[in-house]
């Protein structure tokens, strides 16, 4: 089909390097893009895929390791260089500007002038847009305001952008996480179209369908490392999975022991109005619930109300027998329900301070005395639990930030179990992590549970809410759909409830 | 300190971070030498100790006002009243001492004015959810027009004892600069060792993980607000001393200076990064540079350029040096 001769490499990344505070996360890794070809770059979150394409994309520039461009040693200092070279990147979270129209997001520093220099030629702007959006057959008016757009044509808009660069190489990172099916089919009729002009494209995703659908080849990366690079019709998913991980699917999910008798939690009639409705449901001692559905199901919403950072409108909580009354995270805390955010940065962690500042953040009821705190005490129970949890920082003064995702993730776990809980809520406790952190997180889940504690966890990765509930609640347009236990929760049970409620609607 | 000491053995284990580390924690210092070599090569009389005394004294004031903003603005947050509150709170506390005699009556009410005036903020900051930008830039207005009003435009005089609040000695050492190494000394303390002290880093660096965390921010930044509040009083019945009366409009800019101070220090405007010996080290480099430059006989209006450029370039080396990583 392609050939597959030299100079049909596009360009080539050999043997890049790249280091965090001393931490290796990149390490000998190659690449090799074709000329009109859709590339595949898996890899478990953490794997480096990230790292990589900021060095492509001149974003990082402190690396060792050569990449040639059409035969030529090339180095980008910084991404202007990268683009001006023909290379782009569409990235997983979009950065547009809301209050500016499509023409000016697509133009951004470079707009068109008039004569004059550094006069705006509007005119010019408007036709310019028009025509690229004309030529990819799309039927956006380029006056529009990007804050009108859904996720997916502000990412129409930014392959539109990339385009708009006469760009050679397009990198886009998971294009589909937040398209419907309609839309996915139709971002990749344009990437066959983008391909047919001779445009290459890295293609980052974690959806198999769609990388057989549509790559030419696939290169894998596990823990920093380059593990293979073929073309698709080589490759299963069998194949792809196991050079992903390393190691089979049975090995990551510890056995769970069964959970206790007595009922923990109680969960009646939660409502929250716009997010969710009459949601119910019972924790035992000791059990994982999972919670599975789609992005915008409602399921943050609930365990958002539940830890006290909204409120809730009607409905009511029982924990351990007690009515609770909970109206911000503090109410939830002191009653022993802890919370780790599926935002990280945002909700989890204080990345600018050191860790031992973060895990002391929620207990200075314990690490205090009065106003004066217990440094010795702080610094004992951190070490143990940083050890327990085996968080990998030369010292526990070492800044959140420079963590990679996995351990602050455990930060975010110790933060919380140096407390006595009741109740440990877990959504999405496993999101860009690598796969050995993860393994590491899912046994202390499972510890966790056979120590007695009952445990929320909202998940979207279905093997894991599978590997890892006892029963699983799955949600859909802010309702619980239904309720599997352990033995009939499968990817197609869970599935046909999320597509029974959508028909619903 | 010792949990300073066993950070630094641990992170001594790899030789090269160390270094970085050193650079990074301390290229401040390293700025503060320089100006003082430099200094004393230009001029012999600067390292005279009753000169480098001097730099200390007069810079006394700005360093106490340093310290409440180093704490508002490691929070996120910022006090553009300072300057006219410090006015408001040295002015009336002139006024008490004129009119009841008593220095202790007169240092109360100028710290509690200010402490009241910073506890208003904070008030409107978290009870209407006002930027502090905002809030304080009203609070400005408010304090120079009371000031206005109760001094009628013209200076207390006649304040007898209370002048030892900003003249006196003790023993070779003035009396500001005790009081402001105090200061200095219970800023670190608060914020290294109190759990007051760990919110206000916490909320600085990221305020919604602060809540999440079960911290009540909005009390939290009111107590921040008071805090800062009576340190500027504080501040403002020294000066007043100092100058021998109650000058209502000696306090102009000098939120600027602190701010100056604080972030020369190494204060981070993003939050969450800073600590109050940085912002000293940092009061005492600007004041260095006024110093030096009158030593040279360079007019005013020079100095106010060369000290703006020798700000932008400390703060630059000192963001260089930072984000100087691995």
């Amino acid at each position: 089909m392609r050939t597959r001769e030299s100079r049909d490499i596009l360009l080539a990344m050999e043997g890049i390097t790249k280091s965090f505070s001393g931490v290796k996360v990149l390490d000998g890794v190659s690449l090799q893009l074709k000329k009109g070809s859709v590339h595949a770059l898996v890899g478990e979150n953490g794997a480096g895929k990230s790292t990589l394409m900021k060095i492509l994309t001149g974003m990082y520039d402190d690396y060792q390791g050569t990449i040639t461009l059409e035969g030529k040693p090339i180095r980008f200092p910084d991404e202007r260089a990268a683009l001006n070279a023909g290379i782009s990147i569409v990235a997983q979270e979009l950065t547009p500007i809301p209050d500016l129209t499509i023409a000016e997001n697509i133009f951004i520093g470079r707009e068109p002038t008039t004569r004059f220099k550094g006069i705006i030629s509007r005119k010019k702007l408007y036709e310019q847009t028009r025509e690229l959006i004309n030529k990819l057959g799309l039927a956006y008016d380029p006056h529009t305001k990007m804050r009108e757009l859904s996720v997916a044509e502000t990412q129409m808009v930014e392959i539109i952008k990339a385009i708009s660069r006469d760009s050679r190489l397009i990198v886009m990172d998971e294009p589909t996480s937040a398209l419907t099916e309609a839309e996915t089919h139709y971002l990749f009729g344009q990437i066959e179209q983008l391909r047919d002009q001779g445009i290459a494209i890295v293609f980052i995703s974690h959806k198999f369908d769609e990388i057989f659908r549509i790559c030419d080849e696939v290169t894998v990366l596990r823990d920093g490392k380059f593990i293979g690079s073929q073309p698709i019709g080589e490759l299963d998913q069998d194949k792809i999975v196991t050079m992903m991980v390393g190691r089979q699917i049975s090995d990551i999910y510890p056995p769970l022991l069964p959970p206790g008798d007595p009922v923990v939690f109680e969960a009646n009639g939660l409502t929250r109005a716009g997010e969710f409705k009459d949601v119910s449901f019972r924790i035992r001692k000791g059990e994982i619930v999972g919670v599975s559905g789609i992005m915008g199901a409602g399921r943050t919403e609930v365990a958002r109300a539940i830890f006290g950072l909204d409120r809730l409108d009607a409905g009511e909580i029982k924990l351990a027998g007690e009515k609770l009354k909970i109206r911000t995270p503090r109410d939830a805390i002191r009653k022993g329900i802890a919370m780790v955010s599926e935002d990280r940065k945002q909700l989890g962690l204080v990345l600018v301070r050191s860790i031992k500042d973060n895990i002391a953040l929620p207990n200075m009821d314990r690490f205090a005395r009065g106003w004066v705190i217990k440094r010795g005490k702080l610094r004992e129970e951190a070490k143990q639990i940083s050890a327990k949890l085996s968080v990998k920082a030369s010292s526990l003064d070492i800044e959140a930030g420079n963590l990679s995702g996995g351990n602050q993730q455990k930060v975010v776990l110790a933060k919380w179990l140096v407390r006595s809980l009741k109740l440990l809520i877990l959504d999405e406790p496993t999101r860009g992590i690598d796969v050995g952190a993860k393994t590491e997180i899912y046994r202390l889940i499972r510890d966790l549970a056979s120590e007695g504690l009952p445990i929320l966890m909202i998940s979207s990765e279905l093997p894991e809410v599978i590997g890892m509930s006892h029963r699983v609640l799955v949600m859909a347009e802010g309702r619980i759909q239904g309720e599997l236990p352990r033995e009939q929760a499968t990817q197609e049970n869970i599935m046909q409830l999320i597509v029974a409620a959508a028909k619903e609607h | 300190m010792s949990a300073t000491v066993t950070a630094e053995k641990e992170a001594g284990r790899d030789r090269r971070t160390d270094w970085k580390l050193l650079y990074r924690k301390y290229g401040i210092v390293l700025i503060f030498f320089a100006i003082i070599i430099i200094s004393a090569l230009l001029n012999s009389n600067f390292l005279e100790p009753q000169n480098l005394m001097n730099i200390v004294r007069q810079n006394a004031v700005i360093a106490i006002l340093a310290c409440a903003q180093t704490i508002l603005i490691v929070s996120g947050m910022i006090d553009l009243s300072a300057g006219f509150v410090l006015a408001l709170a040295g002015c009336l506390a002139c006024g008490v001492m004129v009119n009841t005699g008593s220095v202790s009556a007169a240092l109360f009410t100028g710290i509690a004015v200010g402490g009241l005036c910073g506890w208003l903020n904070g008030f409107l900051i978290t009870r209407f959810s006002l930027q502090p930008f905002i809030a304080t830039l009203a609070m400005a207005n408010v304090a120079n027009g009371i000031t206005q009003v109760y001094t009628g435009g013209s200076a207390i005089s006649g304040i007898k004892e209370l002048k030892y609040v900003g003249q006196g000695m003790v023993g070779p050492i003035p009396l500001p600069i005790i009081i402001m190494l105090f200061i200095v000394l219970l800023t670190w303390f608060i914020m290294k060792h109190t759990k007051f002290g760990l919110y206000i880093y916490a909320i600085g660096g990221n305020e919604k993980a602060t809540i999440a965390s079960g911290v009540h921010v909005n009390r939290t930044k009111r107590l921040i607000f008071l805090l800062s509040g009576l340190f500027v009083g504080l501040a403002g019945v020294v000066l007043m001393a100092r100058l021998n009366s109650g000058q209502p409009s000696v306090g102009v800019g000098k939120e600027f200076d602190a701010i100056t101070a604080a972030v020369v220090g190494g204060t981070s405007f993003n939050g969450g990064i800073g600590n109050v010996f940085g912002t000293l080290v940092g009061a005492l480099i600007v004041g260095m540079i006024n110093n030096i430059l009158n030593l040279m006989n360079v007019s005013t209006q020079y100095q106010l350029i060369i000290k703006g450029l020798l700000i932008a370039g400390a703060v630059i080396i000192d963001i260089r040096t930072k984000s100087a990583k691995s």
